[in-house]
């Protein structure tokens, strides 16, 4: 763990990353102390620019809301489905992928073209219907994004587990009697994580633009704000008020960017690059 | 040719049980859908007596069991009729059909530019590791990589169309302008720069990612180091070694990405208004027609497929170790 931290932080990527998560995680869990507003009441004239009233430092839009609020309970939601759905995937993936390389045989080929036919369908189409018929709440969101990010994970954990089944300390947990189920978990799980886990990065991005762009499209969370919906209420007043859409924008691509970064650092930090040069 | 055929029998013969297990997720999608497609008509008709619905159901075969209703769905997939648009009120095939040649073009369009200018990028900054262009080149690529593509539409939009008045803002064409022949190709192609841009420039950021990574890796091989010690230039080593041999695992991700930017294009036709397969999907969503959006499902699935066979077979055809005894293997 030491060694994991310190590994970390010789990544120059990997700090800026985490310094940029964190500032967001900060405003995302402080939203309720700093700006103690409701993000969805009228305070202000509509329409105010961004910069000319300090009590709405970024402008107001077309109701008369804070931007600012909105934006950072935008955060919340972003990181809170980016990262829940990031989670369902890695669990379902590696879970999948466990099973499929164990198992064999049968099992194994019909996980596999399972997988493939996740991989055969774009990911946000799937996610489109899928809440589209299932309705948009934050569970069913969670739950479409991770749909189509899991077989990755799967995949991986996949080639991980077929390669270390064969390695000596499997063999001697064999010998010794282990069941398979305590081989799996305590054996082969813990040392087919790692590379998995430096899929968390680009699954977590992928989670939020893919959030982003559902609420875009007015599938979103109907109960939360959300970067992709503001984008979408901003969207008509492009000639007028073309902060309304770009600041968001911003916030998106920011996250995003600190998702990327730290990721690079956890990649240095899981020594993969160490491991497959 | 003869092993390009044999490719083709050996991934259309593996593609048969993917496509099965896709067609039964969207019956199983479906299933889970509150009311059927016969409510659903009857909304859009503004509403309808008992007996008309029953009439309906049986006429579908609706109000038969799961299993003989899957078996009616396959049926009649097989038969190519991909069932009745409750939106368009017509077939779903020909509304397909019409749909899908724009985002072909869309993402043909987005494909070269991304492969042709990320490659071309990627193997500026492979070229020398580490130099101020490759630090420019990698930070703003990863930046270009987390920048949604709906939200770069509007911004394009806000400088290209609002701001400079360039190009337009919307459409695939000028309605009603009359134009023929290459006027009228012009006019298209003007109306799709800045969608084409928006879909395509994460991938190019993803492309010179990728081009730069695999660059880094071929430069520590041992050719390299004979091409240095017989005294070629640095540009030749460059060109004829390093890329020529990082471009290969390119083509491949063609193919991967194809998914993808199927996806992507869904929220591109809708930022730009363009007439195509994506922004089907979210008419039949925002209408309610799940027959609809299944069977766009099924048709992308059928795309994926076929695009990653014509992947696979520039790939046998780029690298002569492909397909050759493996596929007579299988």
């Amino acid at each position: 763990m030491k060694a994991f931290v310190r590994r970390f932080m010789s990544s120059p990527e990997g700090i800026a990353g985490a310094l940029v998560l964190l500032l967001l995680a900060l405003a995302a869990v402080l939203a309720p102390i700093i700006l103690p507003g409701d993000p969805a009441a009228i305070v202000g004239r509509p329409l105010l620019p961004p910069f000319s009233d300090a009590s709405f430092p970024l402008g107001t839009d077309q109701l008369g809301r804070d931007v600012l609020t909105r934006l950072v309970y935008g955060a919340q939601a972003s990181l809170t489905v980016g990262l829940s759905s990031a989670l369902v995937a890695i669990l379902a993936g590696t879970l999948v992928g466990t099973v499929a390389g164990l198992a064999g045989g049968l099992v194994d080929e019909a996980l596999m073209r399972v997988v493939d036919a996740f991989q055969i369908v774009p990911g946000f189409l799937l996610a489109l219907a899928f809440v589209s018929v299932a309705g948009p709440s934050l569970a069913v969101i969670v739950l479409a994004v991770g749909l189509g990010a899991w077989t990755g994970p799967a995949r991986l954990a996949r080639a991980e587990v077929l390669s270390i089944r064969e390695r000596d300390y499997v063999a001697s947990a064999r010998v010794i009697g282990m069941h398979p189920a305590e081989i799996a978990f305590r054996e082969v799980l813990p040392n087919a994580l790692p590379p998995v886990l430096s899929l968390v990065s680009v699954i977590v991005a992928a989670a939020v633009l893919i959030e982003a762009a559902l609420s875009f499209l007015g599938l979103g969370d109907p109960n939360a704000v959300t970067w992709g919906g503001m984008i979408a209420e901003g969207r008509n007043l492009l000639r007028s008020a073309p902060f309304l859409s770009i600041i968001p924008g911003l916030g998106l691509v920011s996250a995003v960017v600190g998702i990327y970064l730290f990721g690079e650092g956890l990649v240095e930090a899981l020594s993969i690059r160490g491991r497959r040069a | 040719m003869h092993r390009a055929w044999r490719l083709t029998k050996r991934r259309l013969v593996a593609s048969i049980p993917v496509l099965a297990i896709v067609i039964l997720g969207t019956f199983l999608l479906m299933e889970l859908a509150p009311g059927d497609a016969v409510d659903a008509y009857l909304v859009s008709l503004g509403g309808g007596d008992a007996g008309l619905a029953e009439t309906l159901r049986q006429s579908y075969g609706l109000d038969q069991s799961a299993i003989s209703r899957l078996w009616l769905y396959v049926s009649s997939l097989a038969r190519l009729d991909l069932g009745w648009s409750i939106v368009f009120n017509r077939p779903i095939l020909d509304v397909v059909l019409e749909r899908l040649p724009n985002t072909l073009w869309l993402m043909g369009a987005a494909t070269a530019l991304a492969f042709t200018l990320g490659s071309l990028l990627g193997i500026i900054a492979g070229a020398r590791p580490g130099s101020a262009v490759d630090r420019v080149l990698s930070i703003g690529s990863l930046t270009l990589y987390a920048v949604p593509g709906f939200w770069l539409g509007l911004v394009l939009i806000l400088v290209f169309s609002v701001q400079l008045r360039w190009l337009p803002t919307s459409g695939i064409e000028t309605i009603a302008s009359g134009k023929t022949g290459i006027a009228r190709v012009l006019d298209i192609a003007r109306h799709l720069v800045l969608p084409v841009a928006s879909l395509g420039f994460i991938y190019l950021a993803l492309f010179l990612r990728m081009m730069r990574a695999g660059m880094g890796e071929v430069w520590r091989q041992d050719f390299v180091l004979a091409a240095k010690a017989k005294g070629l230039s640095r540009r030749r080593i460059v060109i004829h070694h390093v890329a020529r041999n990082a471009l290969l695992p390119l083509v491949t991700m063609l193919g991967l990405q194809a998914a993808t930017m199927l996806g992507g294009s869904v929220v591109i036709e809708s930022v730009f208004a363009i007439p195509g397969f994506g922004r089907l999907a979210q008419e039949a969503v925002a209408g309610r027609d799940a027959p609809l959006l299944m069977a766009i499902i099924i048709v992308s699935a059928v795309l994926v497929i076929l695009v990653n066979l014509l992947v696979d077979i520039a790939y046998a055809w780029l690298d002569p170790r492909v397909g050759g005894s493996e596929a007579a293997g299988r």
